[in-house]
């Protein structure tokens, strides 16, 4: 029980530092904010283009699928930025030592990193999906945001696993590892219909997007906030999320292990000194 | 006798070149050892080592019992460690940077508003800059917020990384005067590596030379000095290191 105890305290620290520095960086936060918004606008308005050069579609409709396409980028971004903080940052600062000498179960580190990410990361993209859709004037008449959201919970236990094993690549590379979040992120979007549906890809494509949590998480949320599905009606889309997160947390937190191990096995935690 | 430190054997090698070359020695229980070495001698290694942030090559390492590598949750929570760089988040404040720290160790908010100002204000870091960014402190106070942190957190054994390294003659007094406050104050064990053969005259029980990775002595300063026919532990450090390269040469010869 004490041991249960001095680990959620220390759930807690890692939630408030990361509050802390997100304080401290806060003109940061704005100006990353701005570019994300200006990045979604880039996006959403291919919607318009293709109306302006005579092709036919529903604008609104279109727009708001891009729209979520966008929003769930940057919601991705986010979370695996965040933990792939979790080694790069405290590297850079030299932390890491102290952080890891300490005594943290892994999967507390790592579960409050996630679970500030997809809190901050929830934060932030409702933001921007209101920005952007006030914007362009979108109006969700049938939209059910419960449903969304719930998908968007559910998806982010995936999404935390995935970022999991990311977060291990600057243990394994300090230079370079930190980027590979981005090639990560890349990789599970394109194969996910972030922008189009997932019929128009090659077969191959295809069928990695079954193993992918973004596949479900756009294809339910837009179905929520375009069709006004319910809960009920996603069931298609939640119980494979639920699956994938069953599997990815433990897989993200043995791959983090197995890369913990190498890095205290070759002296590649610190810094320099 | 129990220990506080048990090392075995205790090898480790980067890029086939030994860090540490099957290293032996025990610390009792409230000792305080001083181990002196040039770079590269290995005493970061160790410290390492002790403090679960490496795992060794060969042989073992015991904390109050407890393996380092099997029982490594059980060592942390004994443990913690001052190094040479006060390591922090630059940005956040001494408090919000030893709060996050403590909360590792279980320490609750309303435990730690009540602890760190009490427990700055004991390492001489004046408490109404606790508030500031760390980027704006000097050296001297970053390197007191680290023992701070240290502290906080009550380790049963306190691993010293070069602790006063860099800093001026003032701040490393009071550093120190802060080591020898808590070794007569706590049940605390500690390991100290250094350059000062002065601070680890003053300051430990006994000294050891760690040369290449290899443990040439440990021993009260005094039979030091003796053993090597040395004025002073800076001659006696000179002649034990001074023997081993010339060792070396004539091996390879």
């Amino acid at each position: 029980m004490a041991a249960l105890r001095h680990q959620g305290i220390a759930l807690v620290g890692v939630v408030e530092r990361n509050t802390y520095l997100v304080k401290r960086y806060g003109m940061w936060e704005v100006a990353f904010f701005l570019w994300t918004i200006a990045n979604t606008l880039t996006i959403v308005f291919i919607a318009d283009g293709v109306k302006a050069s005579g092709g036919h579609l529903n604008v609104e409709r279109q727009t708001t699928i891009l729209l979520i396409g966008a929003v769930l980028w940057a919601y991705l971004g986010i979370v695996f930025e965040i933990l792939t903080e979790t080694v790069a940052w405290e590297r850079w600062e030299g932390t890491i030592e102290y952080t890891f000498m300490a005594p943290l179960a892994r999967s507390v580190h790592l579960g409050g990193m996630g679970l500030f990410a997809v809190l901050y990361g929830v934060l932030r993209t409702a933001a921007l999906f209101a920005v952007v859709a006030l914007f362009f004037g979108l109006s969700f008449p049938h939209a059910d945001f419960g449903a969304a959201l719930l998908l968007l919970a559910v998806a982010s236990v995936s999404f935390v696993g995935i970022g999991m094993v990311t977060a291990v690549l600057p243990l394994i590379s300090p230079e370079k590892g930190a980027q590979l979040g981005f090639i990560a992120q890349g990789f599970l979007l394109v194969v996910s219909g972030v922008y189009y549906p997932v019929s128009v890809l090659p077969e191959w494509m295809q069928w990695l997007s079954t193993v992918s949590p973004a596949t479900y998480a756009l294809e339910g949320i837009r179905a929520a906030v375009l069709d006004g599905a319910g809960v009920s009606d996603v069931w298609d889309d939640l119980w494979p999320l639920l699956l994938l997160g069953v599997v990815s947390i433990p897989l993200g937190l043995a791959v983090f292990r197995a890369g913990e191990r190498y890095a205290k096995r070759h002296g590649k935690l610190k810094r320099s000194g | 006798m129990s220990f506080a430190v048990e090392v075995s054997q205790l090898t480790k090698t980067f890029k086939r070149a030994a860090a540490l070359d099957a290293v032996s020695f025990t610390i009792g229980r409230g000792e305080c050892v001083a181990v002196l070495g040039q770079n590269g001698s290995g005493k970061s290694t160790l410290v390492r080592l002790l403090s679960t942030l490496l795992l060794p090559d060969g042989g073992s390492a015991r904390v109050f019992g407890h393996d380092v590598v099997r029982d490594e949750r059980a060592v942390k929570r004994l443990v913690n460690r001052v190094s040479v760089e006060a390591s922090f988040f630059k940005k956040m404040s001494a408090r919000e940077n030893l709060a996050y720290a403590a909360r590792f160790y279980g320490l609750t908010p309303r435990t730690t508003r009540a602890q760190i100002p009490e427990i700055l204000g004991r390492v001489g870091f004046p408490v109404e800059r606790s508030d500031a960014p760390m980027e704006d402190l000097s050296r001297g106070m970053q390197q007191k917020v680290a023992l701070a942190r240290a502290l906080l957190t009550s380790p049963t054994l306190l691993l010293l990384d070069e602790p006063t390294t860099g800093l001026d003659p003032r701040s490393r007094r009071e550093v120190q005067d802060f080591i020898r406050e808590v070794r007569a104050t706590h049940d605390t064990t500690t390991l100290l590596c250094t350059h000062d053969m002065r601070e680890a005259e003053t300051l430990a029980d006994r000294v050891g030379i760690l040369d290449r990775g290899r443990l040439l002595a440990l021993e009260p300063p005094e039979a030091l000095r003796r053993r090597y026919g040395a004025g002073d532990l800076e001659d006696a450090f000179m002649a034990a290191t001074g023997h081993a390269y010339a060792d070396e040469i004539v091996e390879a010869a």
